[in-house]
């Protein structure tokens, strides 16, 4: 099983090559985008939204083995290469390993500027999200067990 | 500030219509007042609280000749259009708006000439009627006379449309509305940078200005209203400066403009704001306009000649407003990846959510310029959408 900080990482590494122009770093990241696993339009309701004031992303989760996987979509290119990253980092894992990752890659790959702008994009909704599924996978398999 | 690199690129400001970068003359006035001068105002009796009172008032003055009101009483310094529909709408419409009377908006309003007149309208029971759009982005007029009727009180629609650049005739639809015996609220914060105001040739009621969208400081704009119609009007909010005499059984309100300006105001933007008009006065609206006319020319055929792009907004008077889309490519994207290229444009609904639902768009990107801008910096922006649209097909 590949770590959450290794997914990390290796995007870390792959934005690096791109030496900070934020140019080819905005059309990488549409390109991976792009590579998304396609989402279900029927999972595309109002009740899988993460809103942020410009752009949508559906998000849903589905718990499988006691790993989290993800599907995600955005009406925004951008946004949705950033989705396509972390799915990318959090699919397979633990709902535990995803509670507590700290998610440093943004930072580095010269994302801050995406991150903290809910109002604009709802990345950090997204995040948040994300770790709320953990929690509930988590909450619903211990009350299981 | 304009002379800065943005991502490694030189800064290309095409955000005008959100807000106006500041002159030098406005900026040294701002440190002039904190470093010289600084004082309260009109209560003072010493040589600084003079200066500053002195210079507030001379806002006053320059703010009078630049809307050609008839009176230094009827300007009032407020913290932009939105306080100045919110003041009206809190005030006049309180006092004179009764259950079934009708508010008349335009479609193509700013949500801050919308929500007063909605909140105002649950208040009073009343109705608020919206003039239709047509397809070039220009109001209906015909729809708009038969809205009018002897239940239509206020008027209140904006001179520019800051979303599609849309010049509205405003004379007209003061005209009418009069006949029709309702007052009119202008708000004129996409004009004030742009176009020739003569509030007294408009007969309009109200005008409302945002010093920022005006080479000016923020935190600052002018309500202009008719005396007459001023001095019916209940004060907006209470506190000092607005009384003449306070007893706990009874307060006097102080004469106008006063009034409606309590509490110490917003002096040193305001001092400021005098720079920034007489920058607009220096420069010439003629002169501006033509520049800006230019622009927005060569920009709209560069822009409109690229793969996919559809223009929102093309009425035949324009303020220096390029709205567009482009197909399949979400607006977005479009601002994130010029930003890349240090270029600033706005997208979204800027505000005006019920529009882009009537042209059936999210929102759009919207490029605006000012008298500092080029054509050089045209040609950025469409070498960079070029880019753009080409990676994304």
């Amino acid at each position: 099983m590949t770590t959450i900080n290794t997914i990390q990482d290796e995007i870390i590494n792959e934005f690096a090559l791109l030496d900070g122009d934020m140019e080819m770093t905005v059309f990488y990241l549409m390109e991976l985008g792009q590579k998304l696993p396609p989402m279900n339009e029927a999972d595309k309701t109002e009740d899988n939204i993460v809103k942020g004031c410009q752009s949508k992303v559906w998000l849903t989760a589905r718990l499988e083995h006691e790993k989290i996987y993800f599907t995600a979509d955005s009406n925004t290119a951008i946004t949705k290469g950033l989705v396509s990253l972390l799915v990318r980092i959090f699919n397979g894992q633990h709902p535990d390993d995803i509670l507590n990752a700290d998610l440093y890659f943004m930072h580095k790959i010269g994302m801050e500027r995406f991150i903290g702008t809910q109002r604009s994009n709802g990345f950090a909704a997204m995040i948040k999200q994300m770790k709320f599924y953990a929690l509930a996978f988590k909450t619903k398999s211990e009350v299981g067990s | 500030m304009l002379h800065q690199q943005v991502n490694g690129k030189p800064l290309v400001y095409f955000d005008n219509a959100a807000t106006s970068q500041k002159p030098v003359s406005v900026i040294n006035a701002l440190v002039d007042y904190y470093k010289g001068y600084n004082a309260n105002i009109h209560r003072g009796i010493h040589t600084l609280a003079e200066k500053a009172t002195k210079a507030f008032e001379d806002t006053r003055h320059t703010a009078k000749a630049f809307i050609n009101a008839a009176s230094e009483q009827e300007i009032i310094f407020v913290r932009g259009v939105t306080e100045a529909v919110n003041l009206v709408a809190s005030t006049y419409g309180r006092a004179f708006v009764k259950a079934g009377d009708e508010i008349i908006i335009s479609g193509l309003e700013h949500h801050s000439n919308i929500v007063p007149w909605q909140m105002l309208r649950e208040e009073k029971q009343a109705f608020l009627k919206v003039i239709p759009v047509l397809k070039n982005g220009e109001l209906d007029l015909g729809a708009f006379k038969k809205l009018l009727s002897s239940k239509t009180k206020i008027v209140s629609v904006n001179h520019a449309s800051n979303s599609l650049g849309t010049i509205n005739p405003i004379k007209e639809i003061i005209d009418h509305a009069h006949e029709a015996g309702a007052v009119v609220l202008i708000d004129g914060a996409q004009a004030g940078a742009h176009l020739e105001i003569d509030v007294q040739a408009l007969n309009c009621d109200f005008y409302c200005l945002s010093a920022h969208k005006m080479y000016g400081p923020t935190g600052v704009g002018i309500l202009y209203g008719k005396k007459e119609l001023l001095e019916k009007m209940p004060p907006y909010q209470g506190g000092g400066e607005m009384i003449k005499e306070v007893t706990y059984q009874k307060t006097t309100y102080n004469d106008l403009p006063y009034k409606f300006e309590a509490g110490t105001p917003n002096i040193a933007d305001v001092v400021a704001f005098n720079f920034s008009m007489q920058f607009i006065n220096e420069l010439g609206k003629d002169n501006i306009a033509a520049h800006e006319h230019e622009l927005l020319s060569y920009a709209t055929e560069k822009v409109s000649a690229l793969k996919g792009v559809k223009l929102i907004g093309t009425a035949k008077n324009k303020v220096s407003v390029l709205s567009f889309v482009v197909d399949g490519i979400h607006p977005f994207d479009i601002g994130q990846m010029l930003d890349t290229r240090g270029i600033a444009v706005r997208t979204g609904h800027h505000c005006t959510q019920p529009l882009m639902d009537h042209f059936g768009i999210d929102g759009t990107v919207r490029a605006s310029f000012a008298v500092y801008n080029t054509k050089q910096e045209i040609d950025s922006l469409v070498e960079g959408l070029d880019r753009i649209i080409r990676f994304m097909k």
